[in-house]
């Protein structure tokens, strides 16, 4: 296995916060004392900890309360200095380019993709694939020809989309990368979906995200080395205080996985 | 004054903040003529060469920084930016800044790497510069490319990056420096390479 930069790039850690009305959400506990519901506080600690990306996930339920993300990012791109994403409530290339213009690198969409794909050719025309990340939720069925259904509005709605012909016409249209969120394995901590990463990462040209299910190390370990992913989604096992990015990293490493080293200079 | 060149090119934002991490004083602008001024200018931003040159050349914001690099100002080119500083660039043939001899060339996909480069990758000094400033072999920093820096003089290539090949991920002539990596999204790597740029006097050329 190659384990330098020749063939490989070093696997990522991203750490995604939920963020509702400009506070994190689901119930974050660290062990000291950060305020447990400002984003900023949260972005600084995981930044200082050594994940390699942030998402800040918008769960915003309500209209008025959408601007309020766009502050979050500015105050967010102001303290650290990895790349991170934003997602969730993406509706059009405008709200595209307010993200970005905040100082965010890359911004996701999802239902709204699937709903209306051409935001994915207008986003990546506009601001370079780089900066556009489709989101996938999938769900295992068998009468799906990949196994894999697409689901949208945070798996509540059943679509026609197949997970494998839906991440290959993203590609195609212009995402940069993928987000392969497993709704069977969502909030388990038993693991991400290994099959289904594998078989999106090993089939299209662009890097591939695997989200849902992380609740050890090994399961990092698992979906980078078996299922082939380029970086992993983690959550909760790092907001309920039970591991750090940096704990993660040290397994990693030991297991011969290629990643950024928590660098001091 | 440290003017960071606007022009329309992404990313801005992220190098202001950089230099704001370290209370320097900066102007985000457009104007030529603030740019012919400055003491120190950082070309930053993602996209694509001709595009970049065509907006740089109808501003007039090209000779400006070509007038600037000239009287001896440090400058420091990122990402897009560390290509344009070239002679000129094989995204779409276009002829650019012409500050360091070379040019940007296509990262091929070969080897089973996947291309835009982009991620966490490691770099190696090659030729000692300010820049590098404690920053040690194997330090990690973020890319986003699919074309490359190729300095025409081996001395110019300041650290290498290995990605299908070793290609020049820092490179330097006389008091222009360019990374083609995002400095300021590399974490406390980058914004020591910031820090070291901040500080870098080097004189007149």
């Amino acid at each position: 296995m190659a384990t330098g930069g020749a063939l490989m790039l070093q696997k990522r850690i991203i750490v995604c916060l939920d963020v509702r009305a400009g506070r994190v959400t689901k119930g974050v506990r660290f062990r000291d004392n950060v305020d447990i519901g400002d984003p900023v506080a949260f972005a600084e600690r995981y930044y200082a900890d050594g994940a390699d990306e942030l998402v800040l996930y918008d769960i915003t339920a309500s209209a008025e309360d959408r601007g309020i993300i766009i502050e979050v990012v500015e105050r967010v791109a102001e303290r650290i200095f990895i790349p991170f994403s934003v997602g969730g409530g993406i509706a059009s290339v405008e709200d595209m380019r307010r993200v970005l213009l905040a100082g965010a690198e890359k911004v996701s969409v999802n239902s709204r993709a699937v709903n209306d794909p051409r935001i994915i050719d207008i986003g990546a025309a506009r601001f370079g694939s780089q900066a556009v990340v489709l989101g996938i939720d999938a769900l295992a069925d068998p009468t799906a020809p990949s196994g894999y259904r697409v689901v949208i509005n945070g798996g509540r709605v059943t679509t026609e989309l197949d997970v494998l012909a839906w991440a290959r016409e993203a590609v195609e249209r212009g995402a940069g990368e993928i987000v392969v969120n497993s709704i069977d394995a969502d909030g388990t901590r038993d693991g991400y979906e290994c099959t289904l990463t594998r078989l999106v990462a090993d089939a299209v040209g662009v890097p591939v995200v695997a989200s849902g299910g992380a609740g050890r190390p090994e399961h990092l370990r698992q979906v980078f080395r078996d299922a082939h992913a380029d970086a992993a989604l983690v959550a909760g096992m790092v907001h309920y205080g039970d591991y750090r990015v940096v704990d993660i990293k040290r397994e990693l490493t030991a297991a011969g996985i290629p990643v950024r080293p928590s660098q001091r200079c | 004054m440290i003017a960071i060149v606007d022009y329309e090119a992404g990313n801005i934002r992220s190098a202001a903040l950089a230099l704001a991490h370290f209370g320097a004083a900066h102007i985000v602008t457009a104007d030529p003529a603030t740019v012919r001024a400055a003491d120190r200018i950082v070309i930053p931003g993602d996209g694509e060469a001709r595009a970049a040159m065509e907006s740089l050349g109808a501003s007039g914001l090209a000779e400006a920084i070509v007038a600037a690099a000239g009287r001896g100002v440090a400058i420091l080119g990122i990402c897009i930016g560390a290509q344009i500083v070239l002679d000129r660039s094989d995204e779409r043939d276009v002829a650019c800044l012409g500050l360091i001899p070379g040019r940007a060339v296509k990262l091929e996909r070969r080897g089973g790497i996947k291309v835009p480069h982009m991620g966490w990758n490691t770099i190696r000094t090659a030729t000692p510069h300010p820049i590098m400033n404690g920053i040690p072999d194997d330090a990690s920093v973020y890319f986003v490319h699919s074309y490359v820096p190729e300095p025409e003089r081996a001395g110019d290539a300041v650290a290498l990056c290995t990605y299908g090949r070793d290609f020049s991920a820092v490179i330097a002539h006389r008091n222009v420096v360019a990374t083609q990596f995002h400095p300021e999204k590399s974490g406390p790597v980058g914004l020591r390479m910031i820090e070291n740029f901040l500080e870098w006097q080097p004189g007149a050329p």
